[in-house]
């Protein structure tokens, strides 16, 4: 049977995780659809059509699906899931939201955040802010999950599926949208990003942040922060990094002003290479981190900045 | 308006925590159990929709082990009028937890419930979400700032980007996240008038729900570790070694 991965897009193309979601159903079976669904997605739907390994695109338009609302997405794909043995979605703030009421209604489990794919019905997936990982087996008929993006390669495009359009089945009028303020950014995305810059506590102020920025704009990196800094309201809540905010995995690490909290190690530690700068030599962060750095980050991170060459 | 709100028992977040060495689990014998970070957070925004006049009756619900009385009393002398504990221990997953919600639900028939986004001993961010769904419910996931208005509610939620605004008709299921709000320490004088409210205890049996795990742990293991690298004395060499020995820059 095939695998059904609903996307979430912003209506001109899905988003990079999706091409992480379809790595990931290619494992579970090779013939891999994806849901599109919205009100003038019409190029989101080709750009998933586009992915490696996908076999077919199931493209919905109806004003309903707009906002991606749960209450009115999530019958949608109830009503397609009997045609498939898997639901995937990337575990970010869309599938966290969507995949688990999909699993209620059909009256199965969800797999939360799988980061591998044992067998068809076997996944292993983080609890314990990752101090753990369990092997677990499900024996629904559906099987719902969602995938930790940075633990499956993206899947290259070039491909060119078929879309078929079919219906929608209107909103149920239980939630409506309002609206969003999102932070504006012109840096990498922090979850794809190949660089990622993060402050803490350590940074001391918002206005501080700014010598993180320089240095990520150098690098051309992401910037993220621990909960303490946002907390602090030094940053927007979406530079969260960690057990209950984003998981990352760049090449590059750099933890600025950070202690290294369980928590916070929960979202970074599958990076390539951390480099943490401290002052306080004994923060459990150098435990780590392949290179670090023991000293005033308001000294050091302005000397990095100027020493490493432009982008 | 009653507000019910689920409370889990977890381990402390500052423990760290041991996989069992038969890889069935993890230790939880002797380790210091806390109420989920996100539920006091919970806790904390009904009692202020109490103190503003918005919720009438706050009913603190948890399910596990005989034991989940003392999150429950956590709940009470932080401001929760009365517990109800659905005492088992069976291995509870959040389809499980979901469906024993659902039965106190059509019980007490409160106008909004409030749980965690996730808890954080399985992560699973799936129990208020299923909730939603089972009872025909919208859902407020990841709630930043809340704002109850006759018949609806104003849930700002944390998203990928930044803040989504939506609002949900009620009744409704919240789930919190870490900004909603700071939850306040148990006064001694509630702590002890806490020991005097009611606690009900339910078989799931009684609620009619079956509470057979649907995932099958095969095992538990430790994730690999990742081994200390070194420190560097200044910039230039740390600039050097992430150019010729990482390759990263
Ligand atoms: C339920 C729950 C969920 C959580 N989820 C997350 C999460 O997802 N992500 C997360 O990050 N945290 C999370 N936390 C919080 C976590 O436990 C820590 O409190 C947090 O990560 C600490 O942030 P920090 O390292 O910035 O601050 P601190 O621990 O205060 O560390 C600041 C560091 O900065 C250093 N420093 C200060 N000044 C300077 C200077 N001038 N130069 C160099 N170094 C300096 C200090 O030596 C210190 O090590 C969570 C906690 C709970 C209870
Ligand atoms: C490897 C492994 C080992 C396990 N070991 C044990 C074990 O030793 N003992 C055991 O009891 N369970 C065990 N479980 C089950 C696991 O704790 C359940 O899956 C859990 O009860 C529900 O998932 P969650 O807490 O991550 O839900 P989430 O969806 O993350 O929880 C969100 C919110 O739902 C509410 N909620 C969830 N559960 C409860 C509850 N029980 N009572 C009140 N409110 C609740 C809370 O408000 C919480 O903040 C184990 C699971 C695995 C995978």
């Amino acid at each position: 049977m095939a695998v059904l991965v609903v996307a979430a897009h912003d209506n001109k193309s899905v988003r990079a995780n999706v091409a992480n979601a379809v790595a990931a159903a290619t494992k579970l079976d090779s013939d891999v659809h994806v849901l599109v669904a919205g009100k003038d997605c019409g190029e989101a739907a080709r750009s998933a059509a586009a992915l490696q390994g996908v076999t077919k695109v199931l493209h919905v338009e109806d004003a309903a699906y707009a906002n991606w609302l749960a209450e009115d997405i999530a019958p949608l794909v109830v009503k397609l899931a009997p045609n498939y043995s898997h639901v995937v979605m990337a575990a970010d703030s869309v599938g966290k939201n969507v995949a688990p009421r999909v699993a209620a209604l059909l009256d199965v489990g969800q797999v939360s955040e799988a980061i591998q794919i044992v067998s068809p019905d076997t996944f292993v997936r983080p609890i314990y802010a990752g101090n753990a990982m369990a092997t677990v087996q499900s024996g629904d008929k559906v099987k719902v999950l969602t995938i930790r993006p940075t633990n499956f390669k993206a899947v290259g495009t070039g491909g060119s599926a078929p879309i078929e359009q079919i219906g929608g089945e209107g909103g149920k009028g239980l939630s409506s949208y309002v609206g969003a303020e999102l932070s504006k950014s012109e840096r990498p995305e922090l979850t794809s990003a190949k660089i990622v810059v993060s402050g803490g506590r350590g940074m001391g102020s918002g206005e501080n942040f700014k010598i993180i920025e320089a240095l990520a704009d150098k690098l051309g990196a992401g910037v993220g922060a621990s909960r303490a800094a946002v907390d602090a309201g030094y940053v927007p809540n979406d530079y969260q990094v960690g057990q209950t905010g984003k998981v990352v995995a760049p090449d590059l690490y750099i933890a600025v002003g950070i202690s290294g909290a369980i928590q916070h190690l929960a979202g970074m530690k599958d990076s390539k290479t951390i480099v943490a700068i401290n002052k306080d030599e004994e923060a459990p962060i150098f435990q780590v981190a392949d290179y670090g750095i023991v000293g005033d980050l308001f000294q050091i991170v302005p000397e990095l900045t100027a020493a490493v060459g432009k982008k | 308006m009653k507000v019910l709100v689920a409370v889990k028992r977890v381990i402390d977040y500052n423990v760290k925590i041991r996989v069992k060495a038969d890889n069935t689990g993890v230790e939880t014998a002797n380790v210091k159990m806390s109420m989920n970070p996100f539920d006091e957070i919970a806790v904390e925004e009904a009692i202020r929709m109490k103190e503003k006049g918005a919720a009438t009756e706050i009913i603190a619900f948890s399910a596990g082990p005989a034991q989940c009385q003392e999150t429950i009393r956590t709940a009470l002398a932080m401001g929760a009028d009365r517990g109800i504990l659905v005492q088992t221990d069976a291995e509870l997953q959040p389809l499980a937890v979901a469906k024993l919600l659902k039965a106190v639900v059509d019980k007490e028939q409160p106008g909004l419930v409030i749980v965690g986004k996730q808890a954080i001993d399985d992560d699973s961010n799936a129990t208020g979400q299923m909730l939603a769904a089972l009872l025909g419910w919208s859902q407020g996931t990841f709630a930043n700032k809340l704002n109850v208005a006759d018949g609806s509610i104003e849930v700002k939620r944390e998203v990928d980007g930044g803040l989504e605004n939506i609002k949900l008709k009620m009744p409704a299921v919240i789930t919190t996240d870490l900004r909603l709000n700071e939850p306040r320490y148990a006064s001694l004088p509630n702590i002890m008038k806490a020991k005097k409210k009611p606690i009900e205890t339910l078989a799931p049996d009684a609620l009619g729900v079956d509470v057979a795990p649907r995932l099958k742990v095969l095992k538990v293991e430790e994730p690999p570790k990742r081994k200390a690298g070194i420190k560097v004395k200044t910039v230039a060499e740390l600039v050097d070694k992430l150019k010729n020995e990482a390759g990263v820059i």
